[in-house]
């Protein structure tokens, strides 16, 4: 026994030393950490793209090696230590369950940069960096409200943290801007990543009489339920098209590239701050994947929402708008402010849900 | 409605069966294979690679459960043979088969797969009811039944069952019975891989009919829990099975109806319930003990 610990003690100081040796070199290395599989077709992979993109656009200057599957919780923090001790100059986290651990491995290493995606904790070598999701979901809320014959949609959920809670509010907003009556069931799956229980809860929502599906979980497993039982869905983070050709209305595409190429380009030269950064349509950080299945006035509606979106004039949540016990939340005309959303805990009127506290 | 839901069980329980069978058989002859996710992987991505490349999904479940096998052989190899530690190797093999799988399966992500197609039993189906659930399914779920009661018999009704228990009690007596030990366990090590890769292949063959890396989200564990919970008996690897699916689907509809129960301890009930069945049945510490193969785990050193 002795033996071997000896053994394994002698092999990661050499392990130690080769990383030291190899981060000697003048490539900078900007590194990853992903919660999925880089091939889960949805939220990591989208990342991976990105990451993708940026090694192209930079080619020599740099590394991006990458560590997929990463549990949040406690594993989190060792897979990010040990990113931060192989040399890595900026670390992108991203998983909202990652907040915490990127915190406290960035403060053991001040020199260090870190982005954490869609969390609201920042530090000096903390920035954070999100998407304004909900400004699709508002679009894909609409398009449900016109393509569902019941006038009920079912969410599959992930973890009631305020970047879903908002996701299904700007959903049930945009229904209502059409159908004043649109109901939205939803379902916690209390997994990111499970095609086997995304797929049941989707079978659990359309056996309930939902006509129309979408998900806010990692997997290709909802859409192929709704394709099966011949309903339609809306794809997330990734074009979904291919598990659903005649299923996909559209699907949030998020699109990670053009950012990570410019923040690692400030790192390069210098002018990398902490910042927290919350992107949207016009910023090209999510885009729609194209609208099919659907007639081309639905079509039309849903570009025109978007244009106005990019443009400034409509924001998903401008008041009159209720919460879901009837209380007023925001008068006529009034719209909130961005940490009241990056915080939001509670439902609007018209979702059929209680919301786990 | 009722109905609706009871397939939905179905297909969730069937793969949590299937592979707790086979670990229940690989168990009572006296081998703990902790790498039942690591097969059930394998299975899945040999399955969905076949009936991609031939078209046809039956030839993806014996593809399924020929990678299950031959990746129990492995574990067999190095346990058996080499006499290596039970609970590393599994450990090692469960790793090591989700990262293979995902080096295999990397071209196939994203690519529509083949869905089995459900086997309508004429007449039997026509019973109003029970012939949609139970007498319209796929092949994997019609097997999972004949396992049970094969092994069922197998274990207490046969000579060959006879033999293998009496190597998961006593392998130094056995051995001296002149049973053949080794060979009997690498031959329920494979049984048990066989099992994991066809309920690797119900994942990407029924459940989920796509390829996805780590697809089985853990399956593989519960199933090896499940062992457990039914003292190493099959019939109650059935009970338990459906009994944690049941709770699983149970609560995804409890969810959708608009029950306001907070989802987090929705999402904690099928392993409570687990859990509480689990004490109600091992109260009894004499029926547990005379269940629990007794050379569980230990390795075995031939004497010459």
């Amino acid at each position: 026994m002795k033996k071997l610990i000896i053994a394994l003690a002698a092999s990661a100081a050499l392990l130690g030393g080769l990383a030291t040796g190899a981060s000697a070199q003048d490539k900078t290395k900007v590194c990853f950490i992903y919660v999925g599989s880089k091939t889960d077709g949805g939220w990591t992979q989208a990342h991976d793209i990105g990451r993708q993109e940026l090694q192209k656009a930079l080619g020599e200057k740099i590394e991006t090696p990458f560590l997929e599957s990463v549990p949040e919780g406690p594993d989190a923090e060792r897979a990010i230590e040990r990113m931060a001790r192989s040399g890595c100059a900026l670390i992108f986290t991203t998983s909202f369950g990652f907040m915490d651990a990127t915190i406290k491995v960035a403060e053991k290493f001040p020199d260090i940069k870190f982005e954490h995606a869609t969390g609201f904790k920042a530090a000096p070598n903390v920035a954070t960096y999100n998407s304004r999701f909900y400004e699709g979901r508002y679009i894909q809320g609409q398009i449900a409200a016109k393509m569902s014959k019941k006038g009920l949609a079912g969410y599959i959920a992930s973890f009631p943290i305020p970047e879903v809670v908002m996701g299904i509010n700007a959903f049930e907003l945009g229904a209502k801007s059409i159908n004043p009556d649109f109901k939205l069931k939803v379902v916690w799956a209390n997994t990111w990543f499970d095609p086997g229980k995304e797929a049941d809860a989707a079978k659990a929502l359309i056996d309930q009489g939902v006509d129309i599906l979408t998900q806010h979980t990692d997997t290709t497993a909802p859409m192929q339920v709704a394709a099966e039982r011949g309903i339609l869905a809306f794809g997330q983070a990734s074009d979904m098209i291919a598990a659903g050709p005649k299923t996909q209305l559209t699907a949030i595409v998020d699109t990670w590239g053009a950012y990570y190429i410019k923040r690692t380009n400030a790192l390069l030269d210098g002018t990398w701050k902490s910042e927290q950064i919350w992107d949207g349509l016009k910023d090209g950080i999510l885009t729609m994947a194209p609208y099919t299945n659907m007639p081309d006035d639905v079509k039309a509606m849903a570009e025109e929402t978007e244009a106005k979106i990019k443009s400034g004039e409509l924001h998903p949540f401008t008041g009159p708008i209720n919460k879901q016990d009837g209380s007023p939340w925001l008068a006529a005309g009034e719209k909130p402010e961005d940490g009241v959303l990056l915080g939001m805990n509670f439902y609007v009127e018209g979702v059929d849900d209680k919301l786990p506290q | 409605m009722f109905e609706a839901i009871l397939l939905t069980v179905i297909t969730a329980s069937t793969p949590l069966v299937v592979a707790a069978l086979g670990e229940l058989v690989a168990e009572r002859s006296g081998v703990l294979n902790l790498g039942v996710e690591g097969m059930m992987i394998m299975g899945a991505v040999f399955a969905f690679a076949a009936t991609r490349y031939t078209g046809s999904p039956y030839i993806g479940i014996l593809a399924g459960i020929a990678g299950g096998a031959l990746f129990s052989l492995l574990f067999g190899f190095l346990t058996l043979t080499l006499v290596a530690n039970q609970v590393a190797t599994g450990l090692a093999l469960t790793i090591l088969g989700l990262g293979l799988s995902g080096q295999i399966g990397e071209s196939f992500v994203g690519q529509p797969g083949i869905k089995l197609q459900p086997i309508v039993i004429p007449l039997l189906s026509e019973i109003p009811f029970l012939g949609k659930v139970l007498f319209s399914q796929d092949l994997i779920f019609y097997l999972s039944i004949a396992l049970i009661i094969g092994i069922h018999w197998f274990l207490f009704r046969s000579r060959a069952g006879l033999k293998l228990r009496a190597i998961g009690d006593n392998h130094g007596s056995a051995h001296a019975l002149g049973i053949h030990v080794i060979r009997m366990r690498y031959l329920a090590v494979m049984f048990g891989g066989a099992c994991a890769g066809l309920a690797g292949a119900q994942l990407s063959l029924v459940y989920t009919p796509q390829w996805v890396e780590n697809m089985s989200a853990g399956r593989g564990w519960i199933a090896l829990a499940l062992v457990v919970f039914a003292s190493w008996r099959p019939w109650r690897v059935l009970a338990g099975g459906y009994l944690f699916g049941t709770v699983t689907i149970g609560q995804l509809h409890a969810q959708a109806f608009g029950i306001g129960v907070p989802t987090q301890l929705l999402s904690a009930l099928p392993y409570a319930a687990t859990i509480v069945v689990l004490i109600i049945i091992s109260h009894n510490r004499r029926t547990t003990l005379i269940n629990t193969p007794a050379s569980l785990g230990k390795p075995f050193v031939p004497d010459r």
